[in-house]
């Protein structure tokens, strides 16, 4: 327990002061998660508003697959990527292994199917409500799928941000596809394991802190955005 | 809104270009535990102008990470491993640079009486009769080799175990944590152990066997098998490990008054 | 661009092998307003989507005198239950130009006049989902006329409305059919029809029944159910 208590209260000092490694760290997951979560769902949306238009033979089939990736062990993904960007593997060439990229990659696909599967409910009910209004005013299916993605914004937000915090938590893929190195691919995530590991219990309960910080503000900002669908506002 | 916006991007992205050059190295984690590499690189940096990436694995998949050429280089402490990859065409040759000795950690009450052994068999023929518990690394490094060997050359098969054997399959950190945590008996290189801020009840129990040596070498990716390889980088980094500025600093390297590498390499 | 004379042959819509409408056989020529009555259940709804596309046409035929992709461009559908995009009135007003490539200010002048026409100027930056549904089937109304359609069906426009809103959406329906505009509308509200009424269609179980001028129809109607039906009693 004083162990925790001395942990807590370094913790404090460095995020008061705003420690470089912690800042530095901080900065890294942020650009890692953030261009994750922009090119997940640059995919992720459009997929979603074109299932929900298009009526094709195997979109219950996508539908379902799409649903069951969700369930996709991250670590499982982390362990493909590597394999694929290792020098020995077919993506090798590009010599991405080690660097946030492989991280973005990985992240991003860990995320496109949750943000594609909540978007895809949402964009499912607007479109049983427009359904009739669209197809009478003669509307192309690309005019469709923009003015479902366009009238689902906040719902869409709320898909994006499910995956921002499902991101931000993540640790075993970015480790084994980042490799962990300081100053290059340390982000809060795995650096925590790593300073636990060393039993320096300081730095990890610091960057603990603010991932925990993190992920509720997200979760806060879930919150409030659903409350303002419900009222119809913005 | 949108200016707030634009601010919190280049806040967030500001700040990632590098001027120097790179290189990747491969360290076992009983290595970094030391904090050896933490008075090395700044000076590397500074001399060389090289940024030196350190993978810290263990050494089986730092040899791995060698033989696919995911690195440039490799610094890691199992002989007969490492004679292995050079013979196998992945590195062109290997280079040792300084050495430091294995303990045997465990708990300050001591129920297996290791203190008293004269030799490091005798040690782990002790904790293999009182079935006290015991920490292994499991995770195919340098010094789960070791500890491998010395369970054999103990006449123990670690094979035949029971539920004593705690196999973690981690680094040093890592393992020593859980020994802490277990209260159990461990075999951790000495700079591991010394640096580590964990210790609990642990103490130093038994060392100075000439068997428990324990010999770091550096060596680099066969520029042959993977044209990509940054083989000059490599070259240059070896060079200065073997240099006068590297043998002092190595040297001197101590923690609490210990020092825990001598620097043994031939210029 | 003329739509019409329109001839149906032998036009019939049905799911899972249940005729719901058909086979009908019809001739319109666009007289301005042609009224669908009709007991509940007849088909009215399903003859009004059957004739703008909404329904697929499982037999038969549908020719309208220009071909087809015309016909779908001139034509406008206002639903029993009216379909509000999440947005606010202008922007549920200027939605079907915007969809057809007008510039956005041309078309918000557009929507401005029939705000005013429809009444609801004041509401323009209201959310649409937050009008009563006297204001929504306005809205609709207005929105549907901002392609300018050549023939405007409308189902049951009024069905779920009060007095006052039923007397404005006339007004409107009136004025439409006063610039040009064809408009087939369906009502189960005998006076609706009387009102509205040039030609009028009577179904009866997914058929046409008959098939007459307004004067014709309500002052002399040829069938017994037609009959019944106009006496108010119910008709099976």
């Amino acid at each position: 327990m004083g162990d925790l208590w001395a942990g807590l209260s370094e913790a404090f000092r460095l995020l008061v002061t705003l420690d470089g490694d912690l800042v530095e760290i901080t900065l890294r997951s942020l650009q890692v998660t953030l261009s994750a979560l922009v090119i997940g769902s640059v995919i992720a949306l459009p997929l979603a508003a074109f299932l929900a238009v298009r009526r094709f033979r195997w979109r219950r089939s996508v539908i379902a697959v799409l649903n069951a990736l969700m369930g996709l062990p991250p670590v499982v993904v982390g362990l493909v990527v590597y394999v694929i960007l290792s020098r020995s593997g077919p993506f090798g060439v590009l010599g991405l292994l080690f660097t946030p990229v492989a991280m973005i990659i990985a992240q991003v696909i860990i995320i496109v199917p949750l943000i594609a599967s909540i978007a895809h409910q949402s964009l499912r009910d607007l479109w049983s409500d427009y359904h009739d209004l669209l197809i009478s005013m003669n509307v192309t299916q690309g005019q469709k799928m923009r003015t479902l993605l366009w009238d689902a914004r906040r719902a869409l937000l709320t898909a994006s941000l499910a995956g921002f915090g499902r991101a931000i938590g993540e640790v075993g893929a970015i480790m084994i596809v980042g490799g962990n190195i300081e100053n290059a691919t340390r982000v809060l995530t795995t650096a925590i394991a790593l300073e636990t590991g060393k039993g320096d219990f300081a730095l990890a309960l610091g960057l603990g802190i603010i991932l925990v910080g993190l992920a509720i503000t997200v979760n806060l900002c879930i919150h409030w955005l659903s409350r303002t669908e419900q009222e119809g506002r913005w | 809104m949108r200016r707030v916006f634009v601010a919190l991007v280049l806040m967030v992205w500001a700040g990632t270009a590098t001027a120097q050059e790179t290189m990747r190295l491969a360290v076992t984690t009983s290595f970094h535990n030391s904090g050896l590499a933490d008075v090395l690189l700044p000076v590397i940096a500074d001399d060389l102008g090289l940024e030196v990436q350190l993978l810290i694995v263990g050494t089986g998949q730092a040899l791995k990470l060698g033989q696919a050429g995911d690195v440039d280089a490799i610094l890691v402490h199992s002989r007969a491993a490492e004679e292995a990859f050079v013979s196998g065409g992945y590195g062109p040759h290997r280079t040792e640079i300084m050495y430091n000795d294995f303990v045997v950690i465990g708990p300050e009450s001591d129920p297996a009486t290791v203190g008293n052994a004269s030799t490091a068999s005798e040690a782990l023929k002790a904790i293999a009769r009182s079935q006290a518990a015991f920490v292994s690394r499991g995770d195919d490094s340098g010094t789960h080799k070791k500890e491998l060997a010395l369970w054999h050359d103990a006449g123990q098969g670690a094979d035949g175990f029971g539920p004593w054997y705690n196999a973690v399959g981690a680094g040093m950190g890592a393992a020593l944590n859980t020994a802490s945590g277990l209260g159990a008996y461990i075999l951790s290189d000495r700079a591991s152990w010394l640096n580590f801020g964990n210790k609990g009840d642990l103490a130093l129990l038994f060392s100075g066997d000439p068997v428990l040596f324990n010999q770091y070498a550096y060596l680099p990716v066969s520029a042959e098998l993977h044209s990509h390889v940054k083989s000059d980088l490599a070259a240059q980094l070896e060079a200065w490990l073997i240099g006068p500025k590297a043998a002092e600093l190595i040297n001197a390297y101590s923690i609490g008054g210990e020092t825990l590498f001598t620097f043994n390499a031939k210029p | 661009m003329n739509l019409f004379p329109l001839k149906v042959r032998g036009a019939m819509t049905a799911r899972r092998g249940k005729i719901l409408v058909g086979p009908v056989d019809l001739d319109l020529l666009g007289v301005g307003i042609t009224v669908v009555m009709g007991p509940n259940g007849s088909g009215k709804t399903t003859l009004l989507r059957l004739l703008h596309g909404a329904a697929r046409l499982t037999s038969g035929q549908i020719e309208w005198a220009c071909d087809e992709t015309q016909a779908r461009r001139n034509q406008a559908f206002v639903f029993q239950r009216p379909v509000m995009l999440r947005r606010t009135v202008l922007e549920n007003l200027i939605y079907p130009l915007q969809m057809r490539g007008v510039s956005r200010a041309l078309a918000t002048e557009q929507a401005n006049d029939w705000s005013v026409r429809v009444g609801l100027e004041k509401m323009l930056s209201r959310n649409a989902t937050t009008l009563s549904g006297g204001e929504q089937q306005k809205l609709a109304l207005a929105r549907a006329m901002m392609i300018k359609p050549r023939l405007l069906f409308l189902d049951e426009p009024t069905a779920a409305l009060d007095g006052r809103a039923m007397r404005e959406i006339e007004t409107v329906i009136l004025a439409a059919r006063a610039q040009g505009t064809q408009l087939i509308l369906s009502t189960h509200d005998l006076g609706q029809g009387r009102r509205l009424a040039d030609e009028a269609l009577f179904m009866l179980h997914g058929r046409v029944h008959e098939h007459a001028s307004a004067s014709d129809f309500f002052d002399a109607p040829e069938t017994v159910q037609a009959q019944a039906f106009l006496r108010g009693d119910i008709v099976e």
